[in-house]
């Protein structure tokens, strides 16, 4: 039974009166002294074959595939230069999760906020930040998003309305409860838009920024990505319910709302009800999408705790040939997605290209921004 | 035996001789820990002894003061020292000041490690070292080891403690003695003589330095990875300085530190972590206080920048040897 399955056999059953199982900490330690890497597979959904006719422009598909090509392709080339010793310290790749950044990307409006965790590089690139600016960022360059002082975790590019990415996460969400409260306050309709993982359900200020945004109406979207582990350990071994996010939603007076990560059009169609409801002053949306990331936590990280079964079954269900086929089906040709494929191999390469011939920061800038007025002498 | 295997033997011993010690925290039971800390603890002493927590640390933290009011040793992993924000209340307002509070009636006898600092292009997420927000705190002791052999002896005397203490690992030092140079190759702990570590029970006591190398032209008062920079620079510059390990910042052994300065008259403070209300700012203050008299050149600092840690930058930012050179030679007015 896949997730998705297993909440809608148990809404029938609440339904129907039956008492939901309960999980009990006997069961919870039950299941931690399975051996190592023991634990069940949690296998995708099937694919919604009659998504092939949801009422989505054309023009908003191609954009999807074009981000997702993006995100994938800058992604690979990362790996690739990290090979060569290009890029310093670890970074989270968002491989196979490309469906839910690329949906929102397509959808949010460019004056829109969004926050991303330390697996952020897709959330960037799908709100128009550069390609040259996050490889140069990779890289340590000064043409970087931010000169070489963020790296790969703290991505952020305010000119395009991605107000960060948060390493230590939770706390983001918070911050786009204010940023929400600021569009209202000055009496725009922007929203603001909150990416985090299945991890961050459980740490306070997740709980607090729901309470908050609810009682107060705010336009703002919760997104979590679940992507079934919690770094290196399987959500549902360290959560009190199925669903992290949207088991707890009721607690907030929101709607639970499960949908397939993996499928971009899935995501499309939540997302756009969700931000109209923003929009329009219906308040905050909570919506748990269900994907895998292909490699591990970390680049340090082969992630053999995870079944290979599982693994499989999820590589199988890639977002992308998904998505490819999806538009062969519905009259695409094949030379437009090479099209798009090739394109976007173009500017990868050339921003790599820019990126390597950048010139390093001058360490003097490890001294600016720290404030307003520069004034940092007395200290250091 | 890396610093690694010394803390994951540490925990081994401590929970074999006391079955009130449990080990808890992020991916620490079924995985062994991000840094492999915790590695087979589960499998031998079974999940009600060393498990997964959520992410957390508040809960983590709060658990942990919980259990031990109540009886057992819980000694927590914070994945990262970055991390423990969300837990600085529990530690704090609760941790630090039940024993006060309850005037001695319960206690919190917990041990709450992190890895610290940086090294390793974590950027300023994950290289920070808090150290000061602890010691600042009454009520806490704070450890900071430099070596494999020190981090088991005083992880068991943090277990074993009375106190609630925040043991703080630093990362760069887990597989070999960094010595300040990246492009260096790092000697593994294998072939230094502080990588010897005894089997079995062994304690380093709380709140005594070490003094790692013996000198007569000035004192490095200094702790974790600055251990090793503080050698780099002396071999390279031929400065005859005296470097005291720390080992404990609270509570400060200053009896050894008292000696070292009285007999070279000059004192510099090394540490990783920024400058301002940093804990040189108090060894500062407390030689001057007590060794003014024998004093011949003012107490220096060599820290971090006063900024966040930044992440290509990142080598520039830490305070290599050629920083502590200049300083010692601006000391020596040489």
């Amino acid at each position: 039974m896949n997730p998705l399955e297993r909440l809608r056999a148990r809404r029938a059953a609440e339904d129907a009166g039956e008492d939901p199982s309960m999980t009990t900490p006997e069961a919870a330690m039950g299941r931690m002294d399975k051996p190592y890497g023991a634990h069940d597979p949690t296998l995708p959904p099937p694919v919604d074959s009659t998504l092939d006719q949801a009422p989505i422009p054309l023009e908003h598909r191609l954009r999807m595939y074009e981000l997702q090509q993006e995100i994938r392709q800058v992604e690979t080339q990362l790996h690739r230069l990290f090979v060569m010793g290009l890029v310093q310290g670890t970074s989270h790749l968002y491989t196979g999760m490309e469906a839910t950044a690329a949906a929102f990307g397509t959808l949010l409006r460019s004056d829109d906020y969004s926050f991303a965790t330390y697996r952020g590089h897709g959330h960037t690139l799908a709100r128009g930040a550069s390609m040259k600016g996050l490889i140069g960022e990779m890289l340590g360059r000064e043409s970087g998003l931010l000169g070489g002082k963020g790296g790969s975790m703290h991505l952020t590019s305010v000119e395009h309305g991605m107000l960060g990415s948060y390493a230590i996460i939770g706390a983001h969400l918070c911050i786009a409860n204010g940023a929400a409260w600021s569009a209202r306050y000055r009496g725009t309709d922007q929203v603001a838009v909150a990416f985090f993982g299945d991890g961050t359900t459980n740490i306070g200020a997740f709980h607090e920024a729901l309470n908050f945004a609810a009682v107060y109406d705010l336009p703002v979207v919760f997104v979590c990505e679940n992507n079934l582990y919690m770094e290196y350990t399987p959500i549902g071994q360290i959560t009190a319910v199925e669903h992290p996010a949207a088991d707890r939603a009721p607690a907030y007076g929101l709607e639970s709302i499960v949908v397939d990560g993996n499928d971009a059009d899935a995501v499309y169609l939540t997302a756009r009800d969700a931000l109209e409801k923003a929009r329009s002053g219906g308040g905050p949306s909570l919506i748990e999408t269900l994907t895998y990331r292909h490699g591990g936590h970390s680049r340090a990280d082969p992630g053999t705790y995870r079944p290979s079964a599982e693994v499989e079954a999820w590589k199988d269900r890639d977002p992308i040939p998904l998505y490819h086929q999806r538009l062969l089906r519905i009259g695409v040709d094949e030379s437009t997605l090479t099209g798009i494929q090739t394109s976007v191999a173009e500017r990868v390469d050339e921003a790599t290209e820019d990126a390597k011939a950048a010139a390093k920061p001058d360490p003097s800038v490890i001294f600016t921004d720290v404030y307003a007025d520069g004034g940092y002498q007395w200290r250091n | 035996m890396s610093m690694v295997e010394a803390i994951r033997d540490a925990h081994g011993v401590a929970m074999e001789r006391d079955e009130s010690v449990v080990v808890f925290g992020e991916d620490v039971g079924f995985f062994g820990g991000v840094f492999r800390c915790t590695q087979g603890l589960q499998e031998r002493f079974g999940s009600h002894r060393c498990f997964d927590t959520p992410i957390s640390e508040s809960g983590i933290v709060g658990a942990a003061i919980g259990m031990a009011a109540n009886g057992l040793r819980p000694c927590v992993e914070i994945q990262f020292a970055d991390y423990m924000y969300p837990a600085y209340d529990q530690i704090v307002s609760e941790a630090a000041r039940l024993r006060h509070r309850s005037a001695g009636d319960f206690t919190a006898p917990i041990t709450i490690r992190m890895p610290t600092g940086g090294g390793i292009f974590g950027g300023q997420t994950h290289s920070q070292s808090p150290e000061a927000l602890f010691t600042h705190v009454a009520g806490l002791t704070t450890i900071v080891p430099s070596n494999p052999y020190d981090a088991k002896g005083l992880l068991l005397s943090a277990i074993e403690s009375p106190d609630p203490v925040v043991f703080l690992e630093p990362k760069r030092l887990y597989h070999g003695a960094f010595a300040g140079r990246p492009d260096d190759r790092v000697i593994p702990w294998n072939e230094h003589e502080l990588g010897e570590v005894p089997d079995g029970h062994y304690t380093v006591p709380i709140g005594k330095a070490a003094v790692r190398r013996e000198g007569a032209d000035l004192t490095v008062v200094t702790y974790g990875t600055m251990v090793h920079v503080a050698a780099t620079a002396m071999d390279e510059s031929g400065i005859d300085g005296e470097i005291i390990d720390l080992r404990t910042l609270v509570p400060f052994d200053i009896d050894l530190v008292l000696a070292s300065v009285r007999k070279t008259g000059r004192c510099i403070v090394l540490h990783e972590a920024t400058k301002t209300s940093g804990f040189g700012a108090e060894v500062a203050a407390l030689v001057q206080a007590k060794a003014f008299f024998s004093l011949e050149a003012p107490v220096r600092r060599v820290t971090g920048w006063d900024t966040p840690y930044p992440h290509a930058q990142e080598w520039d930012y830490f305070p290599g040897p050629d920083r502590l050179v200049r300083a010692m030679a601006e000391t020596l007015a040489i």
